[in-house]
């Protein structure tokens, strides 16, 4: 299937003896948002960061089974972790700017990728801001430092600094649950807007922030996926009876 | 029913009265005070350090005192520098010029050879050098009368313009009949060590931090960091020592100089010292760089190298320069190192292979041999406080400015 961008084949993965994640199958279409939910320690997150390999960082973790990014698997040993990294960006639950000016935040990743050009620069960073819809709020003041903004001022300059390195996915660690409602309601507008031009993948605890933003949604429990199918179903005609105890609150 | 129930009054003006807590009080003040005792007893030291060079800074009547303490001790050997220097700055102008001959200084030595025989001494010296050196030794000799105890006074008053006018001089000759004592080669040849060594453990010490907090495993990390900071326990004399035995012959061997034991050999010596300084506090500063950091750099496609140069390094800059400037402090103050492998000979040039004296090594060497009170011990003391001075302006500049500067440069204003 064409549409199809991350074909996931009975993905384990291990801390150690611990399996945290139980033969995980899935698959994840292209330019749509699929939302991941499911309570604490699901899983849920340590599977959001097995599509860009961030457990890698982590000594103790070991991990079976297939990712098929567009048909290649990216725990292949011959691939290179960096550039999978490149094309798969990551928003973290807690936002976490660089230290250095709102500038240096989103041209770090250009940078890193060896673009010098003062003038590509400027144009990236001011695209980028503009994609999180934060560049009004920012354009006078580039050059201060980014650990000045406020929670949800950050956590869009997180975003811009992603799209900053134009990658195809986009993976989003309840990119919400720190921020007011406000924030929140821009961040998930952004969301909206984005998935015309990548596949947004968005881990989160709040019900209603999946029903609103995705098209598809999938219920982790206990390190298993219980269910997946569009996010209308899922939440009007739940399959499995775990997944309507959740989604109606009767327990998470 | 809930209305029937008494209510119980749980806060009323008694419960909420202020309480004196006695233990609180006793450990908030014993705190407070201990913190301003340590501050105090930096402030007491450079103040006694300071107190004794005190008479370099008295044109007027402490030199008095000074004076007639070493006129009255003047007939006995051990003075003999001092009375002299004070007494006869006449002397000075035409020595000079002899005294930069290498032989004028050889007589010197010989006399030392015999102190107990000094104060006699000036028939031989008038042989050498008649016309400035002479009469000196014979007041000398006769120094108790009143007369010439305030004539010593009033000279003396130009005595301690003269220490002060060879203080820029590049010569330390501080014992000597003409005694000079060109801080400027000291602290040429301490600025000398210090920036060879920080030039060696600076970047050898971050590195090594840069791989242990970035790259290293758990486990090498576990292993190596506890040994290089078991270098810091290394005694300092057993560093100096390694130096003196085993690095100068090896340098000398590799780059070929002259003076076996010089600045460099020095510097390599106490970068030895500086490193598990500047390393432990680099290494912490780069651990406590927040690991989102880190995963925010790596998510966006950079290499470990590239995150920990663009993203570790920049956000432990405080630290990092905090941990440098505790290195520079540990080298501006070594003493034992600079005496056994600088060569301690106060030359003024910018060759790296070169001997050089540092001030804590002139120090370390020459304050058991001095005589108290005069004029070679005031300045001793001056250049403790110097040394005080100094690290405090550093540390002052580097905190306030550089540190600022860098900061701003690498994270945004």
């Amino acid at each position: 299937m064409k549409d199809i961008k991350i074909q996931v084949n009975d993905l384990s993965l291990y801390y150690g003896e611990k399996k945290a994640l139980k033969e995980i199958s899935m698959q994840i279409p292209a330019n749509k948002v699929t939302a991941l939910i499911g309570p604490s320690g699901c899983g849920k997150s340590t599977f959001l960061r097995c599509i860009n390999r961030m457990n890698d960082l982590i000594p103790s973790v070991s991990i079976t089974g297939e990712m098929l990014v567009e048909g290649v698997d990216i725990y292949d040993k011959n691939v290179d972790v960096v550039n999978i990294r490149k094309k798969i960006g990551m928003v973290f639950q807690k936002s976490n700017p660089f230290p250095k000016s709102i500038y240096e935040n989103v041209a770090y990743g250009p940078r890193i990728n060896g673009l010098k050009d003062k003038g590509q620069l400027d144009e990236i960073v001011e695209t980028s801001l503009r994609q999180a819809a934060i560049w009004d709020e920012l354009k006078d003041r580039l050059d201060d430092s980014a650990l000045g903004l406020s929670g949800g001022q950050q956590q869009r300059l997180c975003i811009a600094r992603t799209l900053a390195v134009s990658p195809d996915i986009i993976l989003m660690d309840e990119p919400a649950s720190a921020l007011d409602p406000i924030s929140t309601s821009k961040i998930e507008e952004l969301v909206h807007e984005l998935k015309e031009q990548y596949t947004i993948i968005i881990v989160t605890h709040n019900m209603q922030q999946a029903a609103r933003t995705s098209d598809h949604t999938a219920f982790f429990y206990m390190g298993e996926l219980i269910e997946m199918g569009k996010t209308n179903d899922i939440f009007t005609k739940p399959e499995k009876k775990q997944t309507e105890d959740y989604i109606t609150g009767r327990f998470g | 029913m809930n209305s029937q129930l008494p209510i119980k009054q749980t806060f009323t003006k008694e419960s909420l009265k202020k309480q004196f807590r006695l233990s609180e009080f006793l450990a908030e003040k014993i705190i407070s005070s201990v913190a301003f005792l340590s501050i105090a007893i930096i402030f007491l030291i450079f103040f006694f350090v300071f107190k004794e060079s005190l008479p370099l800074f008295s044109f007027g009547n402490d030199a008095k005192a000074k004076t007639e303490i070493q006129t009255t001790t003047g007939d006995k050997p051990e003075s003999y520098g001092t009375i002299t220097e004070d007494l006869k700055p006449e002397s000075y102008g035409s020595e000079t010029t002899e005294e930069l001959k290498p032989e004028s200084y050889g007589t010197e030595t010989t006399e030392e050879l015999k102190p107990e025989s000094y104060g006699s001494e000036p028939v031989s010296n008038d042989d050498l050098k008649p016309e400035a050196y002479g009469d000196t030794p014979k007041e000398d000799l006769s120094v108790a009368s009143s007369d010439e105890t305030m004539d010593a006074v009033s000279e003396n008053v130009d005595g301690a313009d003269r220490t002060w006018d060879t203080f820029l001089s590049t010569e330390w000759i501080p014992v000597s009949d003409n005694p000079r004592f060109g801080l400027m080669a000291l602290l040429i040849g301490t600025l000398k060590v210090t920036i060879i060594s920080m030039l060696i453990a600076g970047p050898l010490a971050i590195l090594a931090a840069v791989y242990t907090s970035c790259f290293a495993s758990n486990r090498r990390k576990e292993i190596i960091k506890p040994i290089i900071e078991m270098l810091a326990a290394f005694p300092s004399v057993v560093i100096g020592f390694f130096a003196m035995m085993v690095l100068a012959t090896f340098f000398q061997d590799v780059f070929g100089y002259d003076s076996r034991l010089n600045a460099f050999i020095g510097g390599v010596a106490m970068a030895l010292a500086a490193i598990p300084i500047v390393y432990t506090i680099s290494e912490d500063a780069l651990s406590a760089v927040p690991k989102t950091y880190s995963e925010a750099s790596l998510a966006l496609g950079a290499s470990k190298s590239q995150t920990a140069f663009l993203v570790t390094l920049p956000a432990a800059t405080p630290g990092i320069f905090a941990a440098l400037l505790l290195g520079v402090g540990r080298v501006f103050g070594e003493t034992m190192i600079a005496l056994m492998a600088t060569g301690n000979a106060a030359l003024v040039s910018v060759n790296p292979f070169e001997s050089v004296r540092t001030f804590a090594a002139t120090i370390g060497s020459e304050m058991a041999e001095t005589v108290f009170g005069e004029t070679h011990y005031s300045v001793l003391f001056f250049i403790g406080s110097l040394l005080f001075i100094f690290s405090f302006a550093l540390n002052a500049i580097a905190e306030f400015y550089v540190k600022g500067r860098l900061i701003k440069k690498f994270q945004g204003k």
